[in-house]
């Protein structure tokens, strides 16, 4: 079933590559320390680098929204409230007991339902919560003078970097998590060949 | 052009995660807040200094010439001119103009050896006394007899070139401004260093342009209004609060993560009183409150603990999960 045109399939690719070096980068300048670690890139290097994928990230998210406001995409990322509760948990019950008794998958792929309702949950999430701010609070940190000084007494710059970070580490561990669940497909490998392909290989 | 709808965007997210804090004041070693100035004060010596403030202490003065019997006007010379509101909030506000200038001075015209007259320095006044201890101007002294700037006293450094002692406000200890603090004492820096009539009073070096020679700083405009030129310039000394030992330019820091990384030089330089206070009070992280935010130093020992117990629970139930799959 051809279920990821070449232009997602673009995105997600430079989406992944961008987001691995803005981990590394980013973990490199929080945890930079006055001996360079031989895995951590030094602080110049890892400020250089960050900036330009943030930049190159940016620009690709803009690419993902705008191209979903556009095309039939977007329809996958649309919450509905009918069964909304229920189905999540159906999924949960599903990927937390079901799946080890070889039950069926409670929502098969189908061209109509790309993602299942945990999928789809966690992706809006991850995509137009976690990532506008990540974006802007990092837009704040590269230009400092448009942030306001204090808020509530704590400097403007150290909460846009509580939120920045914050949003980085939430966005890792949904990275961690969605390349695990990646091996939940009809084989281990399956989604992950789907992605590179274009074809989801049903179960 | 500032962007108000970001700025709009980002306070509402922030608000979202903020906190109200109390604002740390800076107090003494007795626990009292400690102020600056003093509209209300009036010196002992007021009548006696008014004499000289009279011409000394304006642009523009008059004085009789007993040997022609005309009145003159004259202008004051810019580096013979106090300002009386100046010495009146500065530290040295209760004394007598006469206490450090020749008593001679009275009489007017000046006799013209006065010009020759030997100035004090800081380390006459305040060294060897109980009462400065806590300021340390024997360490300071050291570190200045140590210092580049010691090596153009043949040509007529002496401390006063950075800290006039007729305006000298002490500055870290009494704001809870930093900005402030930098402000001020990046101007002493710079009241040479970018002001080349100055600067070739004491050097035959070519004029220099501060900010081609620090075209290598990211965020150059962030960098100079958050911290100190001294905090690069000079050797650390964790004995005094402010370092006098001014290094040659090519023993200046250059790494970034000097600054930025856990043991930041920032904590011993411009961050050291105000650390200290807050540690005092029992504050963790001595840089969250200043007004600055220092990437890679302003880490958080319990969001660093959290994101390594949230991160460890993920990879647990990951593995949790591959067991029963593979069972």
């Amino acid at each position: 079933m051809y279920l990821y045109p070449v232009w997602i399939r673009l995105w997600h690719i430079i989406n992944a590559i961008l987001f691995i070096i803005l981990i590394v980068t980013g973990l490199s300048m929080q945890y930079t320390d006055k001996q360079d670690y031989i895995l951590v890139v030094s602080f110049a290097r890892a400020v250089k680098w960050h900036n330009i994928s943030a930049v190159l990230l940016t620009v690709n998210y803009i690419f993902f929204v705008t191209s979903n406001l556009i095309s039939e995409n977007g329809r996958y990322y649309r919450i509905s409230k009918k069964n909304f509760g229920s189905d999540l948990f159906k999924q949960l019950r599903y990927y937390s007991w079901n799946m080890f008794k070889g039950e069926k998958h409670p929502f098969p792929v189908t061209t109509e339902r790309k993602f299942n309702p945990l999928q789809k949950f966690s992706y809006v999430l991850a995509m137009y919560f976690a990532f506008p701010l990540l974006i802007l609070s990092g837009l704040g940190l590269m230009f400092p003078e448009t942030i306001i000084n204090r808020i509530f007494g704590i400097s403007g710059l150290v909460l846009t970097d509580i939120l920045h970070i914050t949003m980085g580490f939430c966005l890792t561990i949904f990275m961690v998590i969605h390349i695990y669940t990646c091996t939940l497909g009809a084989r281990p490998s399956s989604l992950f060949k789907g992605i590179i392909s274009g074809y989801h290989e049903s179960e | 052009m500032k962007l108000p709808v970001f700025r709009l965007v980002l306070t509402a997210g922030l608000i979202a995660l903020s906190f109200s804090a109390a604002a740390a004041g800076f107090r003494n070693q007795n626990g009292e807040k400690e102020t600056q100035d003093t509209t209300s004060f009036t010196s002992p010596f007021y009548e006696d200094n008014e004499r000289c403030f009279e011409c000394h202490g304006q642009e523009r003065y008059e004085y009789k010439n007993d040997n022609l019997g005309t009145q003159v006007k004259a202008l004051m010379c810019e580096n013979r001119r106090i300002g009386r509101d100046d010495f009146y909030s500065s530290n040295h506000k209760y004394f007598s103009c006469t206490d450090c200038h020749s008593s001679d001075y009275v009489t007017f015209p000046h006799p013209g050896q006065l010009r020759m007259e030997q100035m004090y320095t800081c380390i006459d006044c305040h060294g060897g006394d109980e009462k400065f201890a806590k300021f340390s101007f024997e360490e300071i002294e050291t570190e200045y007899q140590k210092s580049t700037h010691f090596s153009l006293e043949k040509d007529g450094f002496t401390c006063w070139k950075c800290h006039n002692p007729h305006s000298y406000k002490i500055s870290i200890r009494n704001t809870e401004n930093l900005k402030e603090t930098i402000v001020f004492d990046n101007t002493i820096c710079l009241s040479c260093h970018s002001d080349f009539r100055r600067f070739q009073l004491l050097s035959d070096l070519e004029e220099i342009n501060i900010l081609e020679k620090h075209d290598w700083l990211p965020n150059q405009a962030s960098h100079f209004g958050s911290v100190r030129c001294i905090e690069c310039h000079t050797m650390q000394n964790d004995t005094i609060l402010v370092a006098h030992l001014i290094r040659p330019k090519e023993e200046s820091v250059k790494q970034c993560n000097e600054c930025h990384s856990k043991n930041s030089l920032l904590m011993a330089t411009l961050y050291k009183f105000q650390s200290r206070e807050q540690r005092r009070d029992g504050f963790v992280n001595g840089i969250i409150l200043n007004e600055s935010y220092v990437i890679g130093a302003n880490r958080n020992r319990y969001l660093n603990i959290l994101s390594l117990v949230v991160f460890g629970i993920v990879i647990l139930i990951i593995g949790i999960h591959i067991f029963f799959r593979t069972k």
